[in-house]
């Protein structure tokens, strides 16, 4: 049976990766989630990339593997993406998910390929399907949709059935 | 020169574009282009009841539907908090085995073709015949066959089918001497494989390399094994590594794991407890066809699945199996209603793909060919 999420910072200020990132910068660490066995943690925007490579870099536990990139679209409501990192640390076998909130008004945060290359695919296509810039990318263009193609589909406010 | 490959190409095992920019036979740059099967699968998801989802994800990767099942299920199980009995986890790894068998052998026989070895296609999609046969007898599908479902298994497999499960995996091991005799020591397969495409293990995990295509450079981890999920901790196999890092050693990794899969196959088959296969929970698990023409109260839990679909309590998982290609991952969002509000799949392709340009750079263009199908990709599964 479900067990109810625990929400509280304080609750879960001694997870090795939430004391890891507040004790790097407090303000760093919006909020943090334990729900159904997972660990998600906010993370402030401007913060990002930083808090990713220091992750990746802990000596106890570093998250040297990115799984997967993608954002959730909370339209109306705002702020309205949530990008959303997957970390896996091979070593210690431990999963953290990272989650930035962005409003709806030109939607960017600095991208983390220069810590795992491997987000160069994930993020053109959160940027393709969400519209979503990073900042810093290599090649942000378009990946599955065709590169004339207007508006972006997995937006909540885009029909199912396309444009017509 | 600018050389376009693809996307109609025999070697790209779908429809995947390949500008290579070439000094003689030389590559400089390789730029893999992909999105031409692209169906919009995620967006789709959102407009289906939670049960609706299943068929779609057979089609997301067509050489595993029952790992995406699989993967697909435990996810919206663990959104619902649900306890599956034993026996339905264990029919679940077992045919996941033979998933899993079933992909090796369309990449080994399809890997081999590419590079001029055609005799081991006709060996492979010999056996593969029989996989997909089994297939048939529990599912009633070849391919797209939708067995597992949120909660359990679609139906009981029929009287016959552990003993012709039993009879394949007894013969199977034979069989995959008879590939490595074709292979393994093949002084042409050798020099077409060996030292070609080589990746580092910094490289393929700073990548997002998984599978086969991570173990075959040496790092040690499969999701089975290390963090468990439908009783794979129940099994015992060796998960095989090699260290080279070259097209050679994936391919002496996969051809192991065919044999570790039969293994695991066997000891399913001698420990499959007995009991229901579906979960004790009648709002979300379709009654049996039977109580429903005699029962009230499962003729309305029926009607009500089937119309109105379940509530799930709102939350998000992310819930990653090993499939044959690595990683793969569903991100399901759940806003407390009967449709999720986002379904994510992390496809284990596309993080491998992103591997090709440090394969190849520097090197010839032959070699291209060879590396493509060393990492096994799926295109349904990249573009989804």
């Amino acid at each position: 049976m479900l067990t109810p999420a625990i929400t509280d910072l304080e609750q879960l200020k001694d997870h090795p990766a939430v004391a890891r990132l507040r004790s790097w910068n407090l303000a760093a660490v919006e909020g943090a989630k334990f729900d159904r066995d997972e660990l998600s943690i906010y993370v402030e925007r401007s913060s990002l990339r930083e808090a990713c490579a220091l992750l990746r870099d802990d000596a106890n536990c570093p998250f040297n593997f990115l799984s997967d990139v993608t954002c959730v679209d909370w339209h109306p409501a705002e702020p309205r993406f949530e990008i959303v990192y997957q970390l896996l640390s091979i070593p210690k076998k431990e999963r953290v998910r990272l989650k930035v909130r962005l409003g709806s008004d030109s939607p960017a945060v600095e991208s983390v390929t220069s810590v795992w290359p491997a987000a160069n695919f994930f993020e053109r296509e959160v940027f393709d399907l969400f519209g979503i810039r990073f900042t810093g990318h290599p090649y942000l263009r378009r990946i599955q949709m065709p590169e004339n193609w207007e508006g972006h589909p997995l937006r909540k406010d885009y029909p199912v059935e396309g444009y017509r | 020169m600018i050389l376009n490959m693809g996307p109609q190409h025999p070697s790209t095992h779908g429809v995947l574009r390949v500008i290579l920019e070439i000094d003689g036979e030389t590559i400089v740059r390789i730029m893999p282009d992909i999105g031409y099967l692209h169906t919009g699968i995620e967006k789709t998801c959102e407009a289906k009841f939670y049960q609706q989802v299943v068929p779609l994800t057979d089609r997301i990767d067509y050489l595993c539907p029952m790992t995406n099942n699989l993967c697909y299920a435990l996810a919206v199980e663990k959104l619902l908090g649900l306890e599956i009995p034993p026996k339905a986890q264990w029919l679940r790894v077992l045919l996941n085995e033979l998933t899993r068998i079933n992909s090796h052998l369309v990449w080994l026989g399809t890997h081999a073709m590419d590079i001029g070895a055609l005799t081991v296609f006709l060996y492979c999609f010999r056996e593969r015949e029989d996989v997909l046969r089994l297939f048939e007898a529990v599912s009633g599908q070849r391919m797209m066959t939708s067995y597992f479902r949120i909660g359990g298994v679609a139906l009981e497999p029929p009287l016959d089918f552990f003993d012709r499960v039993r009879d394949f995996a007894n013969r199977f091991p034979s069989k995959v001497d008879e590939y490595e005799n074709l292979l393994t020591g093949n002084p042409i397969w050798k020099m077409r494989t060996k030292g070609v495409a080589r990746i580092t293990a910094e490289d393929a995990i700073a990548l997002g390399a998984s599978g086969p295509t991570l173990r075959g450079s040496g790092v040690d981890f499969d999701l089975r094994r290390d963090m468990p999920y439908s009783g794979y901790e129940n099994f015992k196999f060796k998960v095989p590594v090699s260290q080279e890092g070259d097209v050679f050693a994936r391919y002496e990794c996969r051809v192991q794991e065919l044999r570790e899969s039969i293994g695991i196959v066997q000891q399913a088959l001698d420990g499959m407890p007995q009991g229901p296969i579906k979960a004790d929970a009648p709002k979300v698990v379709l009654p049996d066809r039977e109580k429903m023409k005699t029962q009230m109260e499962a003729l309305i839990y029926h009607f009500k699945i089937i119309t109105e679909g379940f509530a799930v309590p709102a939350g998000e998982v992310y819930q990653a199996v090993e499939s044959p290609r690595g990683e793969m991952g569903y991100y399901i969002v759940s806003d407390g209603t009967a449709k999720p509000y986002r379904v994510h799949m992390r496809s284990a392709c596309l993080a491998n793909l992103q591997l090709l340009p440090k394969m190849c750079e520097g090197k010839l263009i032959a070699d291209v060919v060879a590396a493509i199908g060393s990492i096994d990709i799926v295109l349904g599964e990249i573009d989804r």
